[in-house]
């Protein structure tokens, strides 16, 4: 167990120190989103209608930004090999690796979501609502892409290529979560059953992104 | 404690690199093995740390701990360093020293490879002999019986050769294995030789 704990703190220390990508994120998702309207114009009703695809779609984008370096930097300097000759198994490894990075990267993300909702005129009320929303569905985004991050690993391709293998997959999550949103600021009653299929969306990717991407990476290996 | 390699055939991306490969080793001796480029010296210090799997034969380890794989009980030090530039040296070590094995004190560790005055500083600042004597303190800091050695002297100056010879010495004194690869005399006088020049 405290090999996780100081596996968890190394890779969210080296995250917020020079070089790290945390917050990269969550200034990419600012960026993003407050280009969005300039694009669009200044039709507030419109805005208000498109409000949380936007968001949901520069989180998504916001999310993937930092995760192709997740395991390659650890594969350049030698520390995959070692990692992989801990008494842990590599899937737990893989996952607290996963969930420094959501620590990191994916939680300022919500954060500052709801800033963002206002500058793009998203109901008060429903603000919190859809940042619960934002807060339920990155972790399927990161776990999703954890198996992309290994698999350019193994097969020694960064960059687009994760993109190209983890976006389509990513489709589900993006339904359900502006479906989720949608439902929190129109609907009669907010989230729904489009909430609880994104629930269920990021604690199967929880479970499954881990193991695939430990496969992936003992794959890589030979 | 014996580690036991019979007939080890290996091989990657479709082409073989050593076959037919045993030897067997008993507590306190040490294997150097030896060979041009591209022999398979480090493929098979890979495949003893269960980073390459093997395509036949035995590799077995008596006497070990019961529920431990071999790569569990085996330190490997590669060509790579696995030390990350933004943090300290201290905190490298920490890492894996609580990774690999227990939480234990470092400083020990550290006062071994003579890197104690540099504790706080980032990995990035280091040279590449003391990166090398960062990786060499992780044997120190986590007790694993095998330590699978990959031109350990390289980039090390002489009186860290001599301190590494030392540390190598001990290692066998108490009962633990070492298979290493290199070129030359590293300071293993009492070492069983392993020749891979197979065509």
């Amino acid at each position: 167990m405290s090999a996780l704990i100081s596996l968890l703190v190394r890779d969210m220390r080296l995250a917020v120190r020079v070089g790290g990508g945390a917050f990269m994120g969550a200034l990419f998702f600012l960026i993003v989103v407050t280009m969005m309207p300039f694009a669009v114009g200044p039709d507030l009703v419109l805005l208000a209608r498109i409000g949380p695809a936007i968001l949901w779609l520069g989180a998504l984008l916001a999310s993937l930004l930092a995760l192709d370096r997740l395991f390659a930097t650890d594969h350049e300097d030698g520390s995959l090999d070692l990692l992989m000759m801990g008494g842990m198994p590599l899937e737990l490894a893989v996952a607290v690796k996963g969930i420094a990075h959501w620590l990191t990267t994916a939680l300022p993300l919500v954060l500052i979501a709801p800033l963002l909702g206002m500058m793009l005129n998203v109901e008060l009320h429903a603000l919190g609502w859809l940042t619960l929303t934002l807060a339920a569905g990155t972790p399927a985004l990161t776990f999703i892409g954890l198996i992309g991050a290994a698999l350019s690993v193994a097969l020694r391709r960064g960059g687009l290529l994760l993109a190209v293998l983890v976006l389509p997959l990513t489709v589900p999550v993006l339904i359900f979560g502006v479906a989720a949103a949608n439902a929190a600021i129109t609907g009669p009653a907010p989230l729904g059953p489009a909430f609880t299929i994104l629930c269920a969306l990021s604690l199967a990717s929880l479970v499954l992104g881990p193991v695939a991407a430990a496969a992936a990476l003992r794959h890589g290996l030979e | 404690m014996e580690l036991r390699a019979e007939e080890l055939t290996c091989s990657r991306g479709g082409r073989e690199v050593f076959r037919g490969l045993s030897f067997n080793l008993a507590a306190g001796q040490a294997l150097l093995v030896s060979g041009r480029n591209g022999a398979g010296k480090s493929s098979l210090l890979r495949v003893i740390a269960g980073l390459i799997r093997f395509v036949s034969g035995r590799l077995t380890l008596e006497g070990g701990a019961a529920e431990a794989t071999i790569a569990e009980q085996a330190h490997y030090l590669g060509h790579l360093d696995a030390l990350k530039p933004a943090l300290t040296v201290a905190e490298n070590l920490e890492f894996w020293a609580e990774f690999l094995g227990t939480r234990s004190a470092i400083k020990p560790a550290l006062e071994t490879v003579d890197l104690v005055r540099l504790a706080n500083l980032p990995a990035a600042y280091l040279s590449s002999g003391q990166r090398r004597r960062l990786s060499i303190a992780r044997l120190i800091a986590v007790p694993r019986p095998i330590w699978l050695l990959d031109e350990p002297t390289s980039a090390l100056d002489a009186p860290s050769q001599k301190r590494l010879a030392g540390l190598m010495h001990d290692h066998l004194a108490g009962g633990g294995i070492i298979v290493a690869a290199a070129h030359g005399p590293i300071g293993l006088e009492r070492a069983r030789e392993l020749k891979m020049d197979s065509e």
